[in-house]
């Protein structure tokens, strides 16, 4: 264990890890997927997948919003931007992610008025300080982000501000849960649930997971701790047979969410009836819109968007990594014709997408190391 | 993007409720106040940090640990970064 000595609480961890070691039944085989992108990074960075044993397999989720954009909607995006009047306002992580005609960065490169901001509001904000320009911002993320867009479009309503939409590609992360868990090739015993999406939705929706489904689910924190204790909460639940919504991260997720959050999603976004996922296909109702009194703000109402629907390189095993049926290094073109300095798929674009992580902290120390 | 940033509440907000200043790691900038209308901050208190949204309100001791955490994940200059990048002011 590489980082250990650096860990706040060394000995909770060994402990931890010795419970876990504890628990696990050797003649089973214990398939938990962490949902969120963070806490993949997280577990790679910190090696904690060197701590479990064998039998335990933790399956890289879909909760990172750069991965799972399919290429049509950055075509259509970029689709937008090739109109001179418009100003594309998109997220550094957005800014790698190919498209059939090169990623937004090296659109930009090439003439396009692609600009990175950090913010909602700064897009906002380069609205009023080109009021001659059209800006959009390229919405991406669960409902962490989510809510931060839907205050921002209250906010240009509120200050009178036309020249400012949105493309929306937010994704909710149940429907996402929901359908891995439907497909037939399943093979997982329970989730960790994500920490800073459950801030804003709260505990609640993973019920269904439980209820419905059976398997156990434990929101959990970023720390090596957290992650290793809710490890050890799902296995607990395992081991006893039951199948519940636990809270590791109460510090900072309350049980019913972020009411003034909730609200805000609720007033400026509608459920689309189905949205396109990378590697996972369509799935129902797991993505928002803006609402029809938001229209003017509104980027697909605005704008002529074709809904490209662009097959994925077929050479990238993305969705098969994605639902967990395959390892990163088990992709074809993992680590020879995708890297992250030139990806193929978005798995290897973000630092939260599994391959990148892999390939970043797994990988090139295996490499390193003959 | 997942990993939000711990910074310290500078200002009350007085004139617009929407906004108050943040320090994080030295940087000052203003953050968007509008997720926590219930949760009623005020100057000194610390909050997690999303996209220029103060998400939610956390302890002290947790804003170190997260401190802590973005430096071990060798996330703390990227952080320093994006909070640096956040232009909107009262936008």
């Amino acid at each position: 264990m590489k980082y250990v000595d650096e860990f706040r609480d060394p000995v909770l961890i060994e402990q931890t890890a010795a419970e876990i070691r504890r628990l696990a039944h050797p003649d089973r085989i214990y398939r938990i997927m962490e949902v969120c992108g963070g806490h993949t990074f997280a577990i790679y960075r910190f090696g904690l997948h060197d701590l479990l044993p064998a039998n335990i397999e933790l399956v890289h989720g879909p909760g990172c919003p750069v991965c799972v954009l399919p290429m049509g909607r950055i075509d259509d995006g970029m689709a937008i931007a090739e109109d001179p009047a418009v100003i594309m306002a998109a997220f550094g992580d957005m800014m790698r992610v190919p498209g059939q005609m090169g990623s937004p960065l090296e659109r930009k490169a090439r003439g396009m008025d692609v600009r990175m901001v950090y913010s909602p509001l700064d897009a906002l904000k380069l609205a009023g300080e080109n009021p001659d320009r059209q800006v959009v911002f390229f919405a991406i993320g669960f409902e962490t982000t989510a809510p931060s867009t839907a205050f921002t479009v209250l906010r240009a309503r509120a200050l009178g501000v036309r020249n400012f939409t949105v493309f929306s590609n937010h994704v909710l992360v149940m429907p996402a849960i929901q359908a891995i868990l439907d497909a037939p090739d399943m093979r997982l015993d329970g989730f960790i649930g994500p920490g800073h999406v459950s801030a804003v939705i709260g505990c609640r929706p993973y019920e269904l997971v439980a209820q419905d489904y059976g398997k156990p689910v434990v929101v959990s924190g970023f720390e090596p701790v957290d992650l290793l204790q809710s490890i050890a909460m799902v296995l607990r639940q395992l081991n006893e047979g039951r199948a519940e919504v636990q809270n590791q991260y109460k510090r900072v997720v309350p049980w019913e969410g972020n009411p003034a959050a909730l609200r805000a999603l609720e007033e400026v976004f509608a459920v689309r009836p189905e949205f396109e996922w990378r590697g996972l296909g369509a799935i129902a109702q797991s993505a928002l819109k803006l609402q029809a009194d938001f229209a003017q703000w509104d980027a697909e109402t605005r704008f002529a968007v074709s809904g490209l629907r662009v097959t994925d390189p077929k050479a990238a095993q993305c969705g098969d990594v994605l639902k967990g049926a395959l390892k990163p290094r088990q992709c074809q073109v993992f680590g020879r014709e995708c890297t992250p300095e030139r990806p193929i798929g978005a798995l290897m674009v973000s630092s939260e997408g599994s391959c990148a992580a892999y390939y970043e902290h797994v990988y090139l120390r295996q490499v390193a190391e003959g | 993007m997942c990993l939000a940033i711990p910074g310290q509440l500078i200002d009350a907000p007085e004139e617009n409720p929407h906004y108050a200043t943040v320090e994080v790691s030295g940087v000052r900038r203003k953050v968007n106040l509008g997720l926590l209308q219930e949760q009623g901050v005020k100057a000194g208190d610390w909050v997690l940090i999303h996209v220029g949204f103060a998400m939610s309100k956390i302890s002290e001791e947790q804003a170190q640990e997260q401190l802590r955490l973005l430096a071990m994940l060798g996330e703390a200059m990227q952080a320093r970064q994006e909070v640096e990048g956040y232009q909107f002011d009262e936008t």
